[in-house]
């Protein structure tokens, strides 16, 4: 195989005071040292925490209706759609529990899981589901000790569901208008200041 | 009451040299945080202050491993030398006048006519310890930062030698007290000697092996350089000798080139002479504090040499630039003469 030569010229400044380098390293001093005063873009990780827009792809969690049931109905829609097939689901009759079989509903999950490690957060669960059961947090920040502790089943999702719909009691309403408040939401410049520890100055 | 003066500065001097390292390591994390728009250690204190020794207790409890494959002695023995020089270096350079019992006497450990010789031949025995713990460490990456180092150190003593020749010409005198006073009774060495301070700089960055000459420590290709072996406080100790020498290098810079502790117009002033020789002092070392920034500020603004430009730039540049600058002072010094 013939080996290919390239010839490189080293670029030379436009006169000799510009290959003395004495001037362009001055003036890229100048550029360091305006920088400095600039405003550090760093925030305080566990105090101050960036707020992430309402469409964020975040840890799933399993919805529950007014009543506190969960929306689910084991129509399997969401595994199906999953590119990662992480979602295991086994349906039962509905009937045995939901002695008033709400809402026309014939089945009910009795298993169902998500891995999230095998997850790519892609969204497509919660563009499938037709009862908006299936829906993603905020949550990015998840921490196990086995790879067992990451397969999440359903009462862990429904809790996480809990712990979300606490700190976002207008979660549904955001998820409508999600397109408009993500305009609205400044996504890169909203810092929550929650303990306020401010960062920079110097 | 004369005779203990040299003790009692020598404490005074290698105290400050000591606590400065801290001081300069926090600064140096502060100050790369700023340029990045980070804001640097702030967890350990207020502000962070205590970060240095937070950094401090972590190397000293660190466990101190000797590999089974290195050469016991000289392993030992390399990081101690690395300190040696930094502080031996102190011994001759003066940092002031004080007038004490109506006596003006010179705040420096010891007097000697070869000062600055004595500067650049003991700061020059870095390169041993480099050379030492990259051979000792019998690791090949070592070794090739060693051996980087050593010819980078060892080319670029020559043109810093040289480029204190000239002023070394104007004054006279190998003296750094006797410098320093040529340049408060004239200008300041960096108006006689521009390029000359320029070389010297230059020169300085490289000696502390300080970026963009850090071509002894390169993580990307050396794994880390001549310390890649050493762990706990003999890795500390290649710290608080770097750290030393850039601040003899800074010291050094000051006292050539930026006046000494010469501060503009305060002898006009008619002060107290204590008073005065005091603001001196504290004008010096506020010098050394700005070099000292100088040095992490360069740090974030040009990037590093590739080995060859390193070697090309020291021989071809350097050296002959600092041979025209002798021959140019000497020969105005013959014509106004």
């Amino acid at each position: 195989m013939a080996v290919s030569v390239k010839n490189i010229t080293v670029p030379r400044g436009k006169n000799w005071v510009d290959n003395t380098y004495i001037i362009p390293v001055i003036k890229g001093l100048i550029i360091t040292l305006r920088h400095m005063f600039k405003k550090p873009i760093v925030l305080y990780y566990p105090e101050n925490k960036k707020v992430l827009p309402p469409n964020y792809r975040g840890l799933h969690m399993l919805t529950r209706d007014e009543q506190g049931r969960e929306k689910c109905v084991a129509c399997e829609m969401c595994s199906t759609a999953c590119p990662a097939d992480c979602i295991r689901i086994v349906a039962n009759d509905s009937g045995d529990v939901w002695k008033d079989n709400f809402e026309n509903r014939e089945k009910h999950p009795i298993v169902f899981e998500i891995d999230e490690l095998r997850c790519i957060f892609c969204g497509m669960c919660v563009e499938a589901c037709p009862e908006d059961a299936i829906d993603m947090t905020d949550m990015h920040n998840l921490a196990d000790y086995t790879r067992q502790d990451f397969i999440y089943d359903k009462e862990r999702l429904l809790g996480v569901y809990d712990e979300y719909i606490k700190r976002h009691p207008d979660h549904a309403k955001r998820r409508d208008g999600e397109f408009k408040a993500m305009k609205n939401s400044s996504y890169f410049s909203v810092v929550s200041v929650e303990n306020a520890k401010k960062p920079g100055g110097h | 009451m004369e005779i203990f003066y040299p003790y009692i500065f020598m404490g005074i001097l290698l105290v400050t040299w000591l606590t400065s390292v801290p001081v300069m390591v926090l600064v140096e994390r502060k100050v790369s945080g700023w340029l990045q728009y980070r804001v640097g250690p702030t967890r350990v204190g207020p502000w962070g202050l205590l970060q240095p020794i937070a950094d401090a207790l972590k190397f000293l409890s660190k466990e101190d491993v000797v590999p089974h494959h290195v050469n016991k002695w000289l392993y030992i023995f390399a990081p101690a030398l690395m300190v040696f020089p930094a502080f031996f270096v102190i011994g001759v350079i003066p940092v002031g006048i004080l007038t004490l019992g109506g006596k003006e006497i010179l705040v420096q450990i010891g007097h000697t006519n070869i000062g600055i010789l004595y500067v650049l031949a003991v700061s020059s025995l870095v390169v041993y310890s480099i050379t030492f713990s990259a051979w000792a460490s019998n690791n090949k990456y070592s070794l090739l930062g060693g051996l980087r180092s050593a010819a980078q150190m060892m080319s670029y003593e020559l043109p810093m030698g040289l480029s204190i020749l000239g002023t070394i010409m104007l004054v006279g005198s190998l003296r750094l007290e006797d410098i320093v006073n040529f340049q408060m009774n004239s200008a300041w060495g960096i108006v006689w000697q521009p390029l000359g301070a320029l070389i010297f700089i230059v020169t300085a960055f490289a000696e502390t092996n300080r970026l963009p000459f850090d071509l002894a420590e390169a993580e990307a290709e050396l794994v880390g350089g001549y310390h890649t072996e050493y762990s706990s406080m003999k890795f500390a100790m290649f710290f608080l000798g770097e750290y030393c020498n850039m601040l003899t290098a800074s010291v050094m810079i000051t006292l050539l080139f930026l006046g000494g502790w010469n501060v503009p117009f305060v002898q006009g002033m008619n002060l107290e002479p204590l008073t005065q020789q005091v603001i001196q002092i504290a004008g010096l070392a506020l010098k050394v504090v700005f070099l000292m920034f100088f040095f992490v500020w360069v740090r974030w603004t040009l990037p590093r040499f590739r080995y060859d430009q390193l070697m090309n730039f020291g021989w071809k540049t350097l050296i002959p630039l600092a041979l025209a600058n002798v021959v140019i002072t000497a020969i105005v010094m013959a014509i106004v003469s």
